[in-house]
Parts: C-alpha cells; sequence; structure tokens
C-alpha cells in the first residue's frame, strides 16, 4: 500500500513538473523562429503602414502652454486616461516638460529664452532597442515589425520591470481601478484594469483604419508622423532639411522621436 | 520529522502563535492591497518599486549568506560546522520562501504570475531570477531535509546530497548575482548602472547572513540544549568580518568612480541619499546611520578582544545586520529611482499598510525559520540524549 502511493506520488511529481516546464522548453526548442499561423487576419485595405514609424515635433510652432493642451487633451480623451486625484497614481501618455528636464544632457546655463521656457511634448519614444521589451518577462511589451512598441493589458503581470527599465519615464502604472476616474469614456477604446502598465501606444488602433495619431491630428502640423524608411515621406522631408534632436542619444535605444529646436 | 514541530514547550508556541498573529493581520492588509490595488502602498510611477522589492532584494542575500556555513564543510573538509550545516541550510529555505513572497506582493496582476512559465522570454533577468530562486529553494529542501533525517537516523547522508549540496554552494552567489542583474543591466538608471553592484550585493549577503546565523546561534544556546559551539560562532564571525570590510571597501569603489568623474547622472543618486537634493533628504539620516553602523561593526569585528567577547559579538551582529539592511532595504532600491529618469526628484516612503504587509511576510519566514530550527534542534537534542 505504502509502496504504490509513494510511486503514485513520484509519477504524479514528475508528471507535474513536465506540464509545468513544457511551454518553457518550448521557448528554447523554437530557437526563434514563431509558430506557425493558423489564421490570416485580415487588415484593413485604408491602414497606414510604415517600415518603421517615427515622428518629428516641430517646437518653433510653438508658443505658451496652451498650444499644448488640445493635443494632450485629444489623446487623453481617445485613450480613456484616467484623471486622478492623487499624485502618486497619475498615469501620463503624452504631457509635457520643461528642456532641462526633457534633455537632461543637452542643457546648459545659457540656453536662450523661448528654449528655457517652452514646454516640451514627451511621450514613449518608441526606440529602435527598447529596453522595457528586453526587461518584460512575458512580452506583455512588445516591438512590432513597425517599430511600435505596444502592450498586452491582458498579459502583463504588473511587475514594473518595464518602469525601471525604460529611460524616459514614459511608462505608467494603474495603482488602482483607474475607471471612475475616467470622465467620459470612449467605447472605442478599451479601459485599463488596475495592476497594469501603459504608455503611448503611437495610436495603433487610429492608424489601423487609415487616421493618423491623435496628438498629429490636433497639432495644426506641428507634429508629424511617418515612414523613416521612405525617403520620400514627410518625416525624412524634415529630417533633411531642418536640425533635430532627440533624448538621451547617447543610451543608443534609437529612440523614433524626433525634435526640431 | 515533521511531529517534532508540534512537540514543543509553552514558549515555543507563544512564538509560533504570535507569529501567527502577525501574518494573519498583515494577510487582512494583503487582501485589502489585492482588491484596492498597489496603491495603498507609497510607491508612485517615479518610484515604482518600494519597500516589497527592496526586502526581497536585501533577502536574497540572506539567502545566499547561508553558503557561507555550507561551503567551508562540503568544499574544505572543515569539520567544526558539520554541527551547523543545517542551520545555514534551513535559513535559506525560509528566507527565499520570503522573496518569492515579496515579488507576489509586489505583483500589480499576482493571479497572472504564472504567465512567466506560460510566456517565457530568457532574454529579461526576471525570468532567470524565477528560476534561480525556486532551484536554490529545492536544493535547500532537498539537502536539510536529507541531512538532518540522516543525523536522526545515526547514518552518514548518502553520496549524492553531498553533490548536491557542492552544486548549491555554486548556486548561491548565483542567486544574488542575477538579483544584482535585474538593476545593473538597465540603461536609464545611473546609481546601479555599475559593475561593482553584483559583487557589492554578494560582499553584504555574506556579512548580513552569517551575522543574523551568529545571532541565532546565541539564541539557540540560550534556549535550547543544544550548543552549535563557540569555535563555530568564532569562524562564523570571521567570515562576517572579511564580508564587511569587502562590502564596504566596494562601496568606496564606486564612491571614487562616481565622484571623481563627477558624471551627475551618476552622482546625483548618492548625493540624494547621503546629502538630499533639491531640498528632499528624506533618506539623508538613515544612510547616515548604515554608514554608522558597519564603520562600527568593523572595528569592533577586527579587533580580537572584542570579536571573542560574545556580547560585543552579538552587538556588532547586530548593528551590522540593521546597517546592511537600510543599505540594501531601503536606499538600494529608492536610491535608484531618486531622481527620476526626467531628473525631478520624488520622494518614496512605504505607508502603513505597506509595512504591515512587510512585517508579515517577515513574520512568514520567522514562523517557517522557527519551524525547521525547531525539527533541526530537537533531532540534535535527541541523538546527543540530553
Amino acid at each position: 500500500m505504502k509502496n504504490s502511493r509513494r510511486s503514485f506520488l513520484k509519477l504524479a511529481g514528475i508528471s507535474a513538473l513536465g506540464l509545468g516546464t513544457k511551454p518553457v522548453l518550448n521557448a528554447f526548442a523554437s530557437g526563434g523562429h514563431s509558430e506557425k499561423h493558423e489564421a490570416e487576419i485580415q487588415k484593413n485595405p485604408d491602414a497606414l503602414k510604415a517600415k518603421r514609424w517615427a515622428m518629428v515635433i516641430d517646437t518653433r510652432k510653438f508658443e505658451s502652454e496652451e498650444d499644448f493642451e488640445p493635443i494632450i487633451e485629444a489623446c487623453n480623451k481617445i485613450h480613456n486616461i484616467p484623471k486622478h486625484t492623487n499624485k502618486r497614481h497619475e498615469i501620463y501618455w503624452i504631457w509635457v516638460d520643461e528642456f532641462k528636464h526633457v534633455f537632461i544632457n543637452q542643457e546648459h546655463e545659457f540656453v536662450d529664452d523661448r528654449v528655457k521656457h517652452l514646454p516640451f511634448l514627451v511621450l514613449c519614444n518608441h526606440c529602435e532597442k527598447p529596453a522595457c521589451v528586453r526587461a518584460c518577462p512575458t512580452k506583455a511589451t512588445f516591438k512590432r515589425e513597425d517599430g511600435i512598441v505596444l502592450m498586452d493589458f491582458h498579459r502583463c503581470i504588473g511587475c514594473r520591470f518595464c518602469m525601471a527599465a525604460c529611460p524616459y519615464g514614459s511608462r505608467s502604472f494603474n495603482f488602482r481601478d483607474p475607471r471612475p476616474f475616467i470622465k467620459e469614456e470612449n467605447k472605442e477604446f478599451p479601459t485599463r484594469m488596475k495592476g497594469v502598465v501603459e504608455k503611448c501606444n503611437f495610436c495603433a488602433e487610429r492608424l489601423a483604419v487609415g487616421k493618423t495619431p491623435a496628438c498629429a491630428e490636433a497639432s495644426n502640423g506641428a507634429i508629424v508622423v511617418g515612414d523613416l524608411h521612405d525617403p520620400e515621406s514627410e518625416v525624412r522631408e524634415l529630417l533633411k532639411n531642418n536640425y533635430t534632436i532627440r533624448r538621451k542619444p547617447d543610451l543608443g535605444a534609437g529612440p523614433a522621436i524626433y525634435y526640431i529646436v | 520529522m515533521l511531529e517534532l514541530a508540534i512537540k514543543g514547550g509553552k514558549k515555543y508556541w507563544i512564538l509560533i502563535i504570535g507569529l501567527l498573529a502577525v501574518m494573519g493581520i498583515a494577510f487582512g492588509f494583503w487582501l485589502w492591497q489585492l482588491s484596492f490595488g498597489l496603491g495603498i502602498t507609497g510607491m508612485s510611477r517615479d518610484v515604482s518599486w518600494g519597500f516589497y522589492i527592496a526586502q526581497f532584494t536585501f533577502l536574497v542575500g540572506v539567502a545566499a549568506g547561508g553558503v557561507m556555513v555550507v561551503l567551508p564543510y562540503y568544499l574544505h573538509d572543515y569539520k567544526a560546522f558539520g554541527r551547523i550545516t543545517i542551520l545555514g541550510e534551513f535559513l535559506a529555505i525560509a528566507s527565499v520562501i520570503m522573496c518569492l513572497m515579496f515579488i507576489i506582493a509586489d505583483l500589480g496582476q499576482p493571479m497572472r504570475a504564472l504567465n512567466v512559465l506560460l510566456y517565457p522570454t530568457p532574454g529579461s533577468v526576471l525570468f532567470w531570477d524565477m528560476i534561480v530562486l525556486n532551484v536554490y529553494l529545492l536544493l535547500n529542501i532537498i539537502v536539510g531535509w536529507n541531512v538532518i533525517e540522516a543525523e536522526r537516523n545515526n547514518i552518514k547522508y548518502p553520496g549524492w546530497i553531498k553533490a548536491l549540496a557542492i552544486f548549491s554552494i555554486v548556486w548561491a552567489p548565483l542567486i544574488h548575482t542575477v538579483t544584482a542583474y535585474l538593476y545593473c543591466g538597465l540603461p536609464g538608471r545611473g546609481f546601479w548602472l555599475t559593475a561593482i553592484l553584483a559583487p557589492r550585493f554578494l560582499a553584504s549577503a555574506f556579512a548580513a547572513g552569517p551575522a543574523l546565523l551568529i545571532l541565532l546561534c546565541l539564541i539557540i544556546r540560550r534556549v535550547t540544549k543544544f550548543d552549535p559551539g563557540k569555535e563555530q560562532i568564532q569562524s562564523l564571525a570571521k567570515i562576517v568580518t572579511y564580508a564587511i570590510i569587502i562590502n564596504v571597501f566596494f562601496f568606496l569603489c564606486e564612491i571614487f568612480v562616481v565622484f571623481y568623474s563627477r558624471i551627475p547622472s551618476h552622482m546625483d543618486h548618492i548625493k540624494y541619499l547621503f546629502f538630499g537634493l533639491h531640498g528632499h533628504n528624506a533618506l539623508v539620516p538613515w544612510m547616515w546611520t548604515s554608514m554608522a553602523f558597519m564603520v562600527t561593526s568593523i572595528i569592533l569585528l577586527v579587533n580580537p578582544i572584542t570579536r571573542k567577547n560574545e556580547a560585543v559579538l552579538a552587538f556588532a551582529c547586530v548593528i551590522l545586520f540593521i546597517g546592511t539592511w537600510i543599505d540594501k532595504g531601503m536606499g538600494m532600491i529608492s536610491g535608484g529611482f531618486v531622481p527620476n529618469p526626467l531628473h525631478h526628484v520624488v520622494e518614496y516612503a512605504p505607508t502603513i499598510p505597506e509595512i504591515i504587509i512587510t512585517l508579515g511576510v517577515w513574520a512568514t519566514g520567522f514562523f517557517v525559520l522557527t519551524i525547521l530550527f525547531k525539527i533541526a534542534i530537537s533531532v540534535k537534542e535527541e541523538v546527543s540524549g540530553v
């Protein structure tokens, strides 16, 4: 009796171990090849496409704080971003800060007055080599082929490793249920639950139906998005004719947001 | 052998019930955190890891520190430690359990924790940390249990146990190295971005772990009939002495590099911790206390006269443990987040519910430790026939 119970437990233990480690072993066995796709996803023919999405922000076109409000508001509204009362719980996708905070290692004492006092827009940089994607233990944050870094809110375990990894402070965490703090819910975009990380998604849901990102649309031409790999694109045109800077280029993350100062 | 854990005196049961009470209260607060979210803690989008992850980091060190009694016995055949290797192994078990609990307490969606296995990501250090910690836990359970069972039956432990024990000796530095890699590979955090981080973690681990073990040995001698031994305690004390000196040396290496090079993104965190930054200085008294405690413990431990006096030794171990705990358990994590990537100084302090949940995890660790030590010592008393 005792013997059979013991051997049963042994067998059960080994089976459980086998089941538990199967996905892990699969990951190593797959050797980088993706699993075969069973269903073909139909793409919207109107969808905006790019080999590598990028954004150019022409900061010369902004004059005061008020110029940024409609841009930030457009994003907040479309993406159901809550307005928390407790500062610790705040969620930002796109916001403004001073030059000395946005371009930490490019600031100096005698920078001209316009730059010194003008707010600068900050958002996720959709990096070429995103530190957040590397850190995430579940692939809940991932980089798409077109360069957009996205979040899977349903897979995120809320470990916040990505927030520690991001050198731009672009990520926010839902420290509590955000839904009671959303003024007007946009039914077209999901609300989030407590305990997951979120950030700017380059309006992937709008690009998919042929619309440009909400911030660009609300910017009166001050924000332009386009394909970095297409020499004819508007972003390439702007980059060719203007001197642009990026945030913390020395880290080598390759941010896709360019600023004309 | 588990039956030994339920045969105890009155004091033993008072301790057990006391720990269970703390665990129960903390569990209630954890349920609150589960329903409200991590918003009941002091963390924010700027300081996104706090007390839980800091305790986790410190306790990985304590777990790894247990190896300092296992190593001399199995690798150098230092017989004296044969009496107490089991204490090191059981301390490691309790510490790793606390580590895993702190990770769970820190997750925003703990019910999804197994996603780490369902979607394994070998590029993420957290994935490897999960593996090394669980393997270390398993190794110590298997080795510890078999060694104490063999001792009870008056036989030598089987050969494969020795092989596993040696494997666990290699594994112990690994758990703390991988834990350091969680931090030191992140591009935008100047405070952590230093190759000395893993060595520093190990040095403070090999000081704090054995220091706790010395204190536990002194307590065991007092409350049980088992004496871990004078020689054993003194040998541990020497290990602690070397480790804490190396820890402070590594820290000073970091200070030199940071302040001689004067790179602001590396300097500002240390400035914040030790002098305050832009008028924010919540951690300044803590950090200087930590330094004073570590230096004082070095003075007391280096001098053979004070080290050999067990009362002084106990005092040195207490302040060393507190000093390394402040350094790693408070300064190391929030120090890395302040100032934030946009160079704003947003301070962090744990909230009351956060502290209670933390105490609950510590109580669980001591609960596990008490039961394991009770079993080990009962066996030792049984065998020696006292």
